[in-house]
This record gives structure tokens, sequence and C-alpha cells, in this order.
């Protein structure tokens, strides 16, 4: 390199009278090598930076996609030992509001006791106005979020209340008033008439109706309150009715009652749960829980929505249940997965009120955080030393409170994306309310409590069928047509073939989509018999052609030079095409009653979808043409005429030699363009989102749609919130995009690039 | 006859059928190729074609007699046994086809649809009058029907045969009204509300920073109602405009009888196609087509123009040309001339190659998640703190659209310009730096010139490409209307943080997002026909202008 910098010039040149070290030349080329380095330095960084940006697609999208797959994380704050708890009696049940300001408790004298969730200094305390001489004996709550429990007494009654929280915005402070409301009325209600003593209660409200449920002993004693109220007078009506229920045969221990008051659930006994429908009052079934003789049930409650049940056991598993139809229609409680603790009996579980998640409590202090459908266990970590005697959680799933040894202690619990787990992603999922697992890709839906049903396995699967069909088309067509315009076109006709195609691989896919979706999807319909006829007739078509053309006489043959017999075939596959379309409609009533389309779902009972693979296939096929074409072609025309100038003065003929030396030598060059064909078919968006109908179903028919990862992307991206869990799933959809087509053009390139190298050798 | 028999097997045996196949698959590309864009050019041209509008008795077996009206836009063949199928009370007797016919019936206000399937057996007495006139309205579609009177504020003008002249007279008054009315509501009120916007966004830059004292506060109002008095003075005007524009009103008879009265303001042309010669249909023709290319849309854009897209499409493809260019041509010289080659210069290599055959969408998903979000967040919370909780740049515009398409297409101009410098003899770059040049010197006067087709080239497919790219864009700022172009008289001009309309988009919207489709699908077609004709002349030029100054520069590469 010249280093102008420092040098000056030799002295050779002084010789001849000129003077090149001047100070204006010198600092002339000061200021060149100036000039160069700048340069050199700014060519060097802006073109790091431009690698680097486009490196940073990837890193990007990971980051975007890791925290999903992250577990949870919880953090403890000071634990706290208030003096108001040492006077409360022991705790029966827990809970925090949705600001985490306030936190609520209820004791065994029938005490509430509301508290700061931070300080855990007391706000108020309200004493329920139970009945003289009564103590609670068993609590129960309604659904998550309800804020709703009933108390069991001493004396057969039931008291239900809801603890309340008014936000109100005082000087623009935000400021949360507490209170306890008695829906029901203040005066308790009677479950059971002889006055004993309720071990067990459960509640539930669903649409005006409360529905109680108690156990004395053995006994099983139901009552379902209707409440109307006069939408004139506001007077309030209550209806009573009470269901008798068969006596159960051992201990009962805990009662759950199915939201939309259907079932019944007590599990009693060591593992035993008795199924009781509520609206034939007849028993369903009884379920042994547990196979192993050792463990027995320790603690039961429902998730969000009330239908899946978590049974957890003396040695540390919880296990979810819940009803599923079998074959015959019956509805049966089924196990469906199983979660694994620790090896200390479960005390408590605690379901999330937004989601399907639940946290866990055992015997030895333990918390276990998880979700149901992800079938994740997202942490276990200790949060007191011995037993804890109650936990809460808020309803955003984010604070926790323990009491336990005296204190109070309350933890934050950072668990954004808990319903995402590679299982859940890529394998089947028993959903609830279905009868079998399943891969279901549903991201939104109509009530908040669904489950979250994001499996990318039916995208996955739909990509991969649009590419086969695309491919299908594309692939022979594509590659028949390199290897004879490399190697038996003439060269002009080559000339005017080659734009052609590169028009074809110009036009945007959302011509090609629309194309597709507006025309060619009806017409297809309407043509059915004979697009398949098509199929059929164009090669025969080609080869009587070629046939015909082999025995016309000689002065004719001569007049076409070799080569152009692409520009022949023109007009015969124009005219097979013309005749076999209009046949269509004669073929369709001779054959299939005048209409296709009803004789291939009711006869065959394939459904048939306008817009189906079908077209997708011909419109991508279409769009994939050209890639592989352009590449193939290159492979096919680059292999050494040596190598073919042999093959023929050995005598082959040119077919032979095509196919025992040029395409055994291109072959790798050929299976890279199939390769970068397939790169484009997966990500092709334009064309199946507007040719397919864009639903997720994981079926190889030919005539429905399908839903392709990309086309999902398109349609959901702009509706999901930034940051939440299907944001993210649809960035791993992008990334599992980007890493499939980046793998398959790699090695597309190294295949082509070794192929360079033995051409060259050659 | 074994001789023939013979000679088959031998014809099988010499390959030939296989080269014949071979040969298919070419033809068969082309006939593709060609075919699509002959359906798409007839289509899409047709549509501007004033066709007849055939009047008919129509009459359902079991069913009364109707007269319909309408142009013909599709007629097919269809077995008997569908259309049994579909419902309809066919003869089981007769032929094993009976033709089905589109009829465009416009009316929508009257009928609900502006389109009806009609079997064609079942029309008869066919007809075209000369008087039946096609109303082109802002709103509900064409009116199809009988000139019956002209009113002015509700007082009868003309009426008969003097009807047409009368109308023809004051459809150019209020073509000239709505002109104004554009300008007024466009251009002046859009700089009023523009300004009282700077003063609102102004006021409260002022109010974050603690400086908005009494001082400050008087000068806004008052500008304010500077603002304000100059908006009462247009309203007034407006007002005016447009008392003027709906003074006019016409009643027209429908074919079945139906008598409907249309304010002339809601009329953008009325034309009798029946009585049309062919050079009037042309000159009709060409009005409609500079309608479409320079007009804005209609009626949920299934009627009217495409300007908007067009501009939208020209002005994201030229800030996205202005980024590219100087990013891959700089990328491309550190990797060829500055870059120490050896393995990790050829992963890149390859890996650049590759990134030009990523899924587009997700150059999209990545540019929603950093550039609307990350970067147009931190823009937003660093600069435009005033237009707080409203998103300036932190939300898909025109300038996320561009960068995102200009990191899509930064691989081909790297690639392509890459190619070009490779191509440059070495003698060439030796033989300037024997000669004392620097290597700057030597790279910007003998090997940038010589690879400028190449890059020329590059840059050429990069706008191509990007030009019919629609996937990443619906997530990064177009939108299917857009109320005003990124380019106005309001400061500062050029609106880079708005959304912008796009012929690709346009099409896949108004193709599959439309409430009337069958209305919109020519328009549709139109479109794509001007589309691909924007990317085909772009391709073509890129290989002109490659062999052209590959021509130019033929002398150096010896």
């Amino acid at each position: 390199m010249n280093d102008l910098a420092s040098e000056t010039m030799t002295a050779s040149s002084k010789s001849l009278g000129l003077d090149f070290n001047t100070p204006a030349l010198q600092r002339k080329r000061r200021i060149r090598a100036f000039k160069d380095r700048l340069a050199r330095w700014c060519v060097s960084v802006g073109g790091m930076a431009v690698l680097g940006a486009i490196t940073l697609i990837f890193f990007y999208l990971a980051y975007i996609v890791f925290p999903m797959f992250q577990g949870a994380d919880l953090e403890a704050r000071e634990p706290v030992q208030p003096a108001w708890l040492a006077d409360a009696g022991a705790p029966l049940l827990m809970a925090v509001e949705e600001q985490n300001e306030v936190g609520m408790r209820l004791d065994a004298r029938g005490q509430v006791q509301f508290f700061n969730a931070q300080d855990m200094s007391l706000m108020s305390a309200v004493t329920l106005p139970l009945p003289a001489g009564t103590q609670i004996v068993s609590v129960g709550r309604d659904q998550p979020g309800s804020n709703r429990v009933a108390v069991g007494l001493s004396n057969g009654q039931v008291m239900v209340f809801e603890h309340r929280y008014a936000v109100t915005y005082p000087n623009d402070v935000r400021v949360i008033s507490p209170s306890l409301a008695y829906p029901f009325g203040e005066t308790p209600i009677t479950l059971d008439e002889q006055g004993a003593a309720l071990d067990h209660i459960a509640v539930s409200l669903n649409s005006g109706t409360l529905m109680l449920t108690g156990s004395t002993g053995r006994d099983l004693h139901v009552l379902s309150l209707g409440r109307e109220e006069n939408m004139m007078t506001g007077e309030v009506t209550l209806s009573e009715e009470r269901i008798a229920l068969a006596q159960i045969a051992e201990p009962i221990k805990e009662l759950l009652i199915d939201p939309r008051h259907q079932w019944l659930y007590v599990i009693n006994g060591r593992a035993t749960a008795d199924v009781f429908s509520l609206r034939t009052k007849e028993l369903n079934g009884r379920y042994k829980l547990l196979a192993d003789g050792g463990t027995e049930v320790t603690h039961a409650s429902t998730l969000l929505g009330g239908i899946s049940l978590m049974i957890g056991d003396s040695k540390g598993g919880i296990q979810q249940w819940f009803m599923v139809r079998d074959e015959d229609g019956k509805q049966l409680l089924k196990s469906i997965r199983s979660f694994q603790m620790g090896n200390s009996p479960i005390t408590q579980i605690l379901p999330e009120e937004r989601r399907k998640g639940f946290i866990a409590l055992d015997a030895s202090g333990q918390l276990g955080v998880f979700h149901s459908t992800a079938h994740r266990t997202l942490l276990v970590q200790s949060v007191s030393d011995g037993a804890a005697s109650q936990i809460a959680m808020s309803p955003r799933a984010d604070q926790i409170l323990v009491q336990a040894n005296g204190q109070l202690q309350g933890w934050t619990l950072d668990n954004p994306h808990p319903e995402v787990s590679w299982s859940s992603l890529w394998s089947k999922v028993w959903y609830e309310n279905y009868d079998q697992p399943d891969y279901i890709w549903q991201s939104t839906s109509a009530n908040t409590d669904a489950e979250p049903k994001l499996s990318l396995a039916p995208l996955a699967f739909g990509t991969l069928k649009a590419a086969f069909y695309a491919m299908l088309l594309a692939a022979p067509l594509a590659i028949a047509a390199a290897i004879y315009t490399a190697y038996f076109m003439a060269p002009a006709m080559r000339g005017k073939i080659k734009p052609v195609i590169e028009l074809m691989e110009a036009l945007p896919t959302v011509i090609l989509g629309f194309f597709a979706g507006l025309f060619l999807a009806p017409y297809v319909e309407g043509h059915l018999p004979g697009i398949f006829s098509l199929l059929i007739f164009t090669p025969v078509g080609i080869l009587l052609a070629g046939f015909a053309w082999s025995r016309l006489p000689e002065s004719i043959r001569l007049m076409v030079p070799d080569g152009w017999e692409a520009a022949l075939l023109i007009p015969v596959i124009l005219l097979v095409g013309f005749v076999s379309l209009s046949m269509s409609g004669h073929l369709e009533v001779w054959l299939f009653d005048g209409n296709m389309r009803a004789w291939l779902s009711n006869d065959l009972g394939i459904p048939f979808d306008q817009r189906n693979a079908l077209v997708v296939g011909l419109a991508m096929g279409f769009a994939v043409i050209p890639n592989i074409y352009s590449i193939a072609e290159d492979a096919v025309f680059s292999v050494p005429k040596s190598l073919t100038f042999g093959s023929l003065a050995l005598g082959a003929t040119p077919w032979q030699t095509l196919t025992r030396v040029v395409i055994l030598t291109a072959s790798p060059g050929i299976f890279s363009a199939v390769m970068i064909g397939m790169g484009r078919a997966v990500g092709e968006t334009m064309i199946v989102l507007m040719a397919t109908g864009n639903t997720a179903i994981m079926d190889m028919n030919i005539f429905e749609g399908l839903r392709t990862l990309a086309a999902n992307v398109a349609v959901e991206m702009p509706e999901s919130a930034v940051g939440g869990t299907h944001y993210r799933v649809l960035f791993l959809s992008a990334l599992v995009l980007l890493s499939f087509t980046f793998v398959m053009n790699t090695l597309a390139e190294l295949v082509r690039q070794r192929l360079r190298v033995k051409y060259a050798s050659l | 006859m074994s001789v023939k028999k013979n000679s088959v097997k031998a014809w099988f045996k010499s390959g030939s059928p296989w080269i014949w196949m071979n040969a298919g698959a070419v033809s068969i590309a082309v006939i593709m190729t060609l075919g699509l864009l002959a359906v798409i050019a007839t289509r899409g041209l047709g549509h501007f074609w004033p066709a007849d509008i055939i009047e008919a008795d129509y009459q359902v077996p079991g069913q009364e007699v109707r007269v319909m009206a309408g142009e013909v836009t599709q007629i097919e063949e269809i077995p008997r046994a569908r259309l049994a199928a579909s419902g309809l009370p066919v003869a089981a007797e007769g032929g094993e086809f009976m033709t089905r016919e589109l009829l465009k019936v416009g009316n929508r206000d009257l009928y609900g649809a502006d389109f009806s399937w009609v079997v064609g057996e079942w029309l008869s007495n066919p007809r075209t009058p000369e008087t039946l006139t096609a109303f082109e309205r802002r709103e509900w579609g064409n009116l199809y029907g009988y000139l019956l009177n002209v009113k002015e504020n509700g007082q009868l003008v003309a009426e008969g045969d003097a009807a047409w002249p009368a109308l023809q007279e004051r459809l150019e008054r209020v073509d000239e009204l709505h002109a104004q009315v554009v300008r007024l509501e466009k251009r002046d009120i859009g700089r009023i509300n523009a300004g009282l916007e700077r003063i609102r966004l102004q006021t409260r830059k002022l109010e974050l920073q603690g400086k908005l004292d009494a001082v400050a506060q008087a000068d806004l109002d008052a500008e304010r109602a500077r603002w304000d008095a100059e908006y009462k003075v247009l309203e007034t005007e407006l007002n005016g405009l447009y008392q003027a524009f709906n003074r006019d009103s016409i009643t027209v008879r429908s074919v079945d009888g139906r008598e409907v009265d249309v304010t002339l303001g809601k009329v953008v042309r009325a034309y009798r196609p029946n009585a049309m010669s062919t050079m009037g249909k042309l000159q009709f023709y060409g009005a409609k087509l500079w309608e479409f290319v320079s007009d804005e849309p209609r009626e949920a854009n299934t009627e009217g123009g495409i300007f908007p897209a067009i501009f939208g499409t020209v002005m994201m493809t030229l800030i996205m040309a202005v980024i590219v260019t100087p990013f891959g041509v700089i990328a491309a010289i550190y990797l060829r001339e500055y870059a120490k080659q050896g393995p990790l210069t050829r992963v890149i290599r390859i890996a650049v190659n590759n990134l030009a055959g990523v899924p587009a969408i997700v150059y999209g998903v990545f540019g929603l998640g950093f550039f609307v979000y990350v970067l147009g967040g931190s823009i937003d919370a660093l600069f435009f703190p005033e237009a707080a909780p409203a998103p300036t740049f932190g939300t898909p515009g025109l300038l996320w659209a561009s960068l995102t398409l200009a990191i899509l297409a930064v691989p081909v101009v790297i690639v392509a310009t890459e190619e070009g410098l490779a191509r440059i003899p070495r003698a060439l770059r030796e033989g300037s730096l024997a000669l004392g040049a620097t290597k700057i010197e030597t790279l910007w006067r003998v090997v940038l010139p010589m690879a400028s087709p190449a890059m020329m080239t590059g840059l050429i497919l990069a706008v191509a490409r990007a030009a019919g790219e629609v996937a990443p864009l619906m997530l990064v700022g177009v939108v299917k209307l857009a109320p005003s172009l990124p380019v106005d008289g309001n400061y500062p001009y050029l609106h880079l943080d708005q959304k912008i309309m796009h012929l690709g988009f346009h099409i896949y919207d108004v193709g599959f997002q439309s409430p009337n489709v069958e209305a919109a699908r020519p328009l549709v077609y139109a479109t794509a026909l001007l589309l691909v004709l924007v990317i085909a002349v772009l391709n073509l030029t890129a290989v002109y202008l490659r062999n052209r100054l590959r021509e130019k520069y033929k002398a150096l590469d010896h």
C-alpha cells in the first residue's frame, strides 16, 4: 500500500528538475493519506454496521422469544410480625385485592381483618354476625375472582358473604376502602335442618342461582337458592330447592361444585371421588383418584373456569382431572396430567384468577408455581420453615402472602408467560372440554377463562402441506423446463424464454394470491373434472404431438430446427387445455351427475372448500417455478461441455447423455434448486393468505384449506398485545420460519459451492 | 402394422418422448405466465369500457315477470344439475347445460345488491334503449334508469327530452363546485387543523417543561384565536358551497318503475352507453382510465381512483432506495475491498446471500418489534413527550415501512454490488495503485465507476422487490385508507410518521376485505395490472441498464 503520509519522494525525481517535496505537495499528500485512512475507517465501520444490522434480526427475534421459556421468579419481602396478628385467631382464609394494597384474613373466631398488604398494618376488622354460640367449622370459596365466601357453622347453618373493595380517587390519590357485603342476607341460611356441624362447605353462584353444598358426617346437603330481583320495585324474592343425594360410604374430605351447576364432586375416603350430576340428581360414578395405596388425597381445588379438579396427595403429587365424554357420549372423570412438587403432603392449592395456572403449598413449606395446559412446573421454592398456615395470591398472580409461624410475609412473583412450553407448542395437549388430546391453534377466545390453545403444530403442518402441493407442481415442471432450456433448446429461443421466466419471477406474490383467490378458486371449483383431465391429457397430448411430428415428412420437419419443440408445443397445449376445460361440464354431467363437488362430499365424504390446497398448490407452484428453474438451469448449463461431447462421441444419444452424464453431474445443483424452492414455498405469505381459507386444520386433503405460519403471523400480529405471550409465540413462528429457510438456503448454497469447485476441476 | 409398432418402440427408445415432455414443461411455464398476464390485462382494462346496458324481461318459472336492466359482466355455462342443486326451480327436461349470467344491476339503494345472477334461458325480449342512463354516484354505486326531470331547489326545470342537456350542463357546474369543496376541505382546513394541533402540542410541551407562564399562554391563545377566526370564515364559505352543491336534483325512474330522487351533488357522471358511438366510448374510456390513476378512492375503495396508493408506493420505494443504496454499497465495498478475506468473510457472504431468501414476513415481524416498538418508542419518549400517550413514531408508518423494506432489500444490493466489484480486473486496480493513487482514490475513480452497472442493477432489483412486497408492510405501516398523503403543504411537509396506502395492499384489501367484493373485482384487476406494469418496467430497465453500462465499460474489461 502506498504510504504517503511519512514518505518523501526519492531523489531521482529531483534530477529531472521536479521537486515533489515542496511544502504544498507534502501537505497535499498528507491530506490524501488522511482521506484514505478516513475512508478505510468509514467503510469498515459502515460495512460492519450494515452486516451487524442484518444479523440483528436473529438475535432480536430470539431475544423476544426467550422469556417465554424462562421459569417464574419469586422474591421475598421482609416478614412482618404485626401486633394485631397475635390477638387474632387462627387463619381460615386469606386474600389480596386487585391492586395488591389490601389483604383480607378470616379467622376461626369469625372476624375478618383487612390489612395493608405492604406493611401488614391493620386497616379495619369486622366481625361476622354469627348466631350466638356458633363457631365456624368450615370455609368454602366460590370461583377464583368472585370474592364470595361461605362459612359453615356448628349449628348446620351457612353464612355467605363477599369481601368488596371500593376504589375512589379523592385528590387524585387512589384510596381503596374494603368492606363486607351479604348479598344473601345477614341471617345465616339453614343447610342441615338437624342442626349438625357442617364439616365441609362449597358455594357457587351462577346466573342468580346460589348453590350451597355442605356435609355433616356422611350426609350431603345441597340447597339451590334462586334470587330474583323485580326490575320495577327492586324487591328480592328467594326461591329454595333442596336436592337430596345418596349418602357417602366413607368420610368426606372435600366438596367441589362445578360453576355451571352440573356436577358435584365429593372427595372422600382415602382417594375416591363421587361425582353427582346436579341436573339428574344421580351419581355419575365413583372414581379412584390415586393408584398407589399408600397415598391419600390431602387437598383438592378447581382451576379457573371450574372445569378441572386439582387433586393434591400426601406424597407431593398434584393431578388434574376433568369430565370427558367417551365414545358413547357418557361423561366420565378422567386423569389428564400430573405434577410432582416434593415429597411432603400438599396442603393447599390456589388457582390463578386470570389464567389456568395455580400455586401449591406443601407441608414442608415449599411453594410451587404451575401451569396446567402447558404442563409446566415453573418454580418450586421454600417460603417458610415448616408448614405455613395460610397463603393467598393476588388476582394478577404477582403477589403472594404467606402466614407462617405468626408472621406475615409478602412475596413478589414474576411469572409472565407460564402458558407456553415446548411440549404445548409442538405436541398434543388435552384441553378442557375436549374428548381427547389434540393439536389446536386458537389464539383468541370469547371468554376470559378459556384455555390458551397455542399449538404451532397445525400451522407448521399447514405450511408444509402448502409447500408440498406447490412443490408437487413446481419441482417436476421447473426441473424439466430447466433441463430442456439448458440442454436442448436453441440459443435463439433461449434468449426469448429467459426474459419470460424472469418476468414470472418478478411478479409480486400479492398478484398471484389475488388471482388464485378471486379467479382460480371459483374457476377450479366450477371446472374440477376439467382440471383433472388436464393433468392426464396434457402429457398424452404432448407425446402424441411429438410422435406425430416424428411421422411428418422430412421436408416439413426440417422447416423447424432442433431445439424449437417447445414453441411447437404451445399451440398443442393450448388446444389440449381448451378441450379439457370445455369438456369439463360434459364430464361432470356424465360421470358425476352434473355436480362433482357434491359427489366428492356426499359420495366420497371428502370435504371441499373453495379456497383449498389445490389452488394454493397451483398459485404457489407458479411462484416457485422460476426460483427452481433458474438455479437448476444454471447447474445443468454449466456442466462442462467436454463431458457431454465425450459421451456423444462414444455414440450415446442426446437423451442417454442427458440422463447418464449431465443430470448425474448436475444433480447436486438440481437438489439445491429444489431446496431453495422449498424455502421460498415455506415462507410465502400473501399467496396462502389469499388463496386459502386460513383454517388451522391438520388434514392432507387437497380439497381443504390450511393455515401457514407466515399467514398466521400476518393475520394475527397487528392485533396481539406487545410483550404478551401471543406476541412472543408469533415471534417464535417467525424465528422458526427464519431458521428453517436459513438452514435450507445455507445447505443449498454449500452444495452449489462444492459443485462449482467440482466443475472447475473438470 | 408391425413396422409401425416397431417404430413407436424405436421412438420411445430414442428418448425423444422425454425430450418432448421436457419441452412441454417450458411451454407450460410460458403459457402460465403469459396467460396470467393476459387474464389480468383483459379484465383490468375491460373494466373502464362502457358496456351496453341491457333491459330484458326476467321470469323465474312460477313467478311474475320482472323487468331487469344491467351490464352483463360474466356469462357461464353450467350443468343443469348444479343449478337445480342450488335451489332454483329448474325444469328437469332440457339440455344438459344452462347459461348463467352475472348482471350488474346497480341501484343498491333499491335492490340491496349491485349484482344479480340470472339464468339466461329465463331472460326474454332483450333490448338496449338509447335513453337508458347510467348514473355514477358518490355513494350507493351506480344507478341505472330513465331520467325523468331535473329540479332546482325542488322546482322543476326540465322534463322529458330537455332534461338530458340540462343535466349535462348542471353536472359540469357540480363538478366545479366539488373541486372547490375538496380544495377547501383538504388544503385550507387541513392547514388550520395542522396549525391547531401544533399549538396544542406546543402548549403541552411547555407545560411538561414547566415553562408555561402567562405570557406564553397568552401568545398561544392569541395564535389559536387567529386560527379559529380563519376557520370561521372558511366554515361559512364551505357551508355556502355545500348549499350550492346540493341545489339541483334529478328524478330517475328505474326499469321496474320505481322513482328515485337524487341530489346532483351525489352524481359523478351520467352517461348513455347504448347511445354512444365507438369514438364516444373511447373518449369515455380515456376519462375513466385517467380518473383511475389520478383520483382518490370512493365507496370503501371500490370505486374511483387509486392515486394515493400509487403515491404511497412510490414514496415508500423512493425512501427505501435512498436508504438502501449507500448502506448496501458500503457493506459490499467493505466485504470485498477492505475486509480480510478468509473463512469469516465466506460465512458472512453466504449469510448475506441467504438473507435474500428469508421470508419477507420475518422482516415484517422484525420491523414491527424492533423499528416500531423499540426505535419508534424511544424516539417518542425522547423527542415527542408532548404527544403522549398518542404515539408519533411508535406506531407503524412510512418511515418504518421504508426501513423494513430497506433491510429486506439490502442483501440484494450487497450481492449485486459485490459481484460487480469482483468482475473488475485486478490489473486495473494495480495499475491505479502503481501510479501512486491511494486505495480510496482507486476505488472512487476506477473501481466504482466500473462497478456502477452492477450497483444500478442491484438497486433496481431491490426496488422491484420492494415495490411488490406486501406481507411485511401489513405489519409496519400500510393501511386501507389513509386520510391524507404523506407529502402536503403543512410543516414538516414530508410526514414520515404517517401511514400510507400501497398498491399491493390495496389489491389484498379491496379483493379480500371489501364488503362488496363483486363490485370491487374489476378495480382489483386494474390495480394488479398497474402493479405488474410498474414491476415489469423496473425489471426491464434493470436489464437494459445493465446491458448498456456493460457495453460502455466493455473496452476496459480487456
